[in-house]
């Protein structure tokens, strides 16, 4: 797929202004709820219209407020599957996949046949949306949007009304079933984790503005923007300041941080993740570089991890800006005997340069 | 008790409501479709406003149209011989108008309350906009519309003022049920009003349970 946004909306009390340009079979746009990711799938879709500027999805004109292109959606192929999955409620399932379809009744029934049967959803053709299940209800809209071969599959946050423990099982059901499909697809989601698994580029939206586009494992590593970073899931960003080349004061933890990659004059933020910490002995502390001695202000537990807050021993003006969260396994932290004091060591990779 | 006035009344109200209904319906689909607010919030007025205004001054403004004095009644008559004035398709036009705002504003309603998702699905499924009208707006808005359309019929069967005005009150030709109440009365007959009374009050009941009918009745696939 090959897509060319560069689009401006105002809507009420809010303001869309997405631009990028992307190839790829899986493309992902990430971004906080609210932050206008549906409404810029709507513009693709053509089912909202934007105030002006182009959208050119593989060589086609969708868009072009210039030369007063507004293509119709119904002439666009493109398939979207919508955040309630939008069934028709007075339709059963089998008329809801075949509502569209133009074709002869035996055509028809056959289609119907195959479609019922790929998302596995044999019994169930009489039944009304809200007669069967969530899971359901999403394999049905599925079926729906891919039983007119679109060119694009648009997926709005595809999981998000799903319960959490049904989640898991469904997304690798749904990864399944797009296998069926031969085409590219488009998705949206507020989830990392959901796009890291489902798509090979990213764009990340914040406040209806994209800020970054590229390889989703590449953006995650190294997101280069203090958006980009918060957004993909950073939990420690603080304001810095490069002292040298190869030396940076990090403001709210106050230590200085020292790098053998050269550091841009330009970097404004570190970050560093919240898994990315490496707990150290303290005899072997002494003489490592990087090393922050930690008291422990609060613990969190959750069902795999501990959320560890905690805070530069050298600090001398405390606020809860100064916290630093780590994440650590749980038997590693349950072995340890002193749970007050700990020695944190940032490795060099961890270090995220922000602008 | 003439039989008359009844079968006037109903021949009036039913070929008013078909008028109404598809008016109504027509009217309600373009002020949705309509982007500019503005626009919208006018035509709104205008074509609510027979709902507002004493039916008297209705008729005062449909006989300045359709009086054979002014210009488009002259023009009827002169060139179509049709005179509209005191003649029974008057109590139609006065009935449509009248009852016309209840058949717009509730079916306006009831296609407003259609998921917007839902028409947006549709038309990325390459569904044209007139059958996504036919196959899904009006489905899932059937409710309103018909509660609308009933409710309509009602106030067309029991239009008095416009139609006095407009169609005056001529026995056999344009005397509906209210207006032979009225005349009964004036004529100091009171049993005779209270038959058309009565056949007025059943109507009228059994209109309104079936809007109950149609309001509450539950639909299949909500189950």
């Amino acid at each position: 797929m090959s897509l060319l946004i560069d689009i401006k909306k105002k809507v009420k009390g809010f303001s869309l202004d997405i631009t990028f340009n992307t190839d790829g079979e899986y493309l992902g746009i990430l971004g906080a709820s609210g932050s206008g990711k549906s409404m810029t799938l709507k513009c693709i879709a053509g089912v909202e219209t934007p105030d002006e500027g182009r959208i050119v999805l593989n060589g086609k004109v969708f868009f072009d407020s210039e030369k007063k292109i507004n293509m119709k959606p119904q002439d666009r192929n493109i398939g979207y599957l919508f955040q309630n999955y939008a069934l028709f409620p007075h339709m059963t399932v089998e008329e809801n996949i075949c509502i569209g379809l133009k074709l002869s009744q035996k055509e028809k029934e056959q289609k119907i046949n195959q479609m019922i049967e790929s998302f596995h959803l044999t019994g169930l053709e009489k039944k009304y949306p809200n007669q069967i299940s969530g899971g359901q209800q999403q394999r049905v809209a599925l079926a729906r949007c891919i039983t007119y071969k679109p060119d694009v599959l648009m997926l709005d946050e595809p999981f998000s009304a799903l319960d959490s423990h049904l989640k898991e099982q469904l997304q690798t059901g749904v990864l399944e079933l797009l296998k069926l499909y031969e085409g590219e697809v488009l998705m949206v989601s507020h989830s990392r984790n959901e796009i890291y698994r489902f798509c090979k580029k990213l764009v990340i939206v914040d406040q209806g503005s994209s800020v970054l586009f590229g390889d989703t494992k590449q953006i995650f590593k190294q997101p280069k923007l203090y958006t980009a970073a918060r957004i993909t899931g950073c939990k420690n960003i603080s304001r810095c300041e490069v002292l040298s080349a190869h030396s940076v004061r990090i403001v709210d933890w106050e230590l200085t941080l020292e790098t053998e990659k050269t550091i841009p004059k330009y970097i404004k933020y570190i970050g560093i993740r919240a898994h990315d910490f490496q707990m150290i002995d303290i005899i072997k502390g002494k003489d490592e570089k990087n090393v922050v001695e930690c008291s422990v202000k609060k613990i969190i537990e959750d069902v795999f991890e501990y959320n560890i807050f905690v805070e530069n021993k050298k600090i001398k003006k405390a606020d809860s800006n100064n916290d630093i969260l780590y994440k650590v396994k749980k038997d590693e932290w349950d072995n340890r005997i002193d749970k007050e004091n700990l020695y944190l060591k940032i490795p060099e990779d961890a270090v995220l340069l922000l602008e | 008790m003439q039989m008359s006035p009844i079968i006037i009344s109903m021949k009036t109200a039913s070929t008013a409501i078909a008028l109404t209904f598809l008016l109504g319906l027509f009217a309600a689909r373009c002020i949705v479709k309509m982007k500019s607010e503005k626009t919208k919030m006018i035509l709104d007025g205008l074509l609510t406003l027979p709902l507002v205004l004493p039916p008297t001054v209705m008729g005062f403004l449909l006989l300045l149209v359709f009086g054979v004095n002014r210009p488009f009644g002259n023009f009827l008559l002169q060139f179509l011989g049709i005179k509209i004035v005191f003649s029974w398709t008057a109590t139609v036009i006065a009935a449509t108008v009248i009852s016309f705002p209840l058949m717009y504003r509730s079916a306006r309603g009831a296609f407003e309350q259609v998921d917007q998702n839902l028409i947006m699905a549709a038309r990325t499924l390459g569904i044209s906009d007139r059958r996504i009208f036919w196959r899904i707006i009006m489905p899932l808005a059937l409710p309103g519309v018909a509660g609308g359309g009933i409710l309509a019929f009602a106030r067309g069967l029991g239009e008095f003022g416009a139609t006095a005005m407009i169609a005056g009150n001529i026995e056999d030709k344009t005397r509906t049920l209210p207006l032979a109440i009225y005349t009964e009365v004036a004529a100091g007959n009171m049993k005779a009003a209270s038959y058309y009374v009565i056949i007025v009050l059943l109507i009228s009941f059994i209109v309104v349970v079936l809007t109950n009918y149609f309001s509450m009745k539950e639909r299949k696939y909500l189950k």
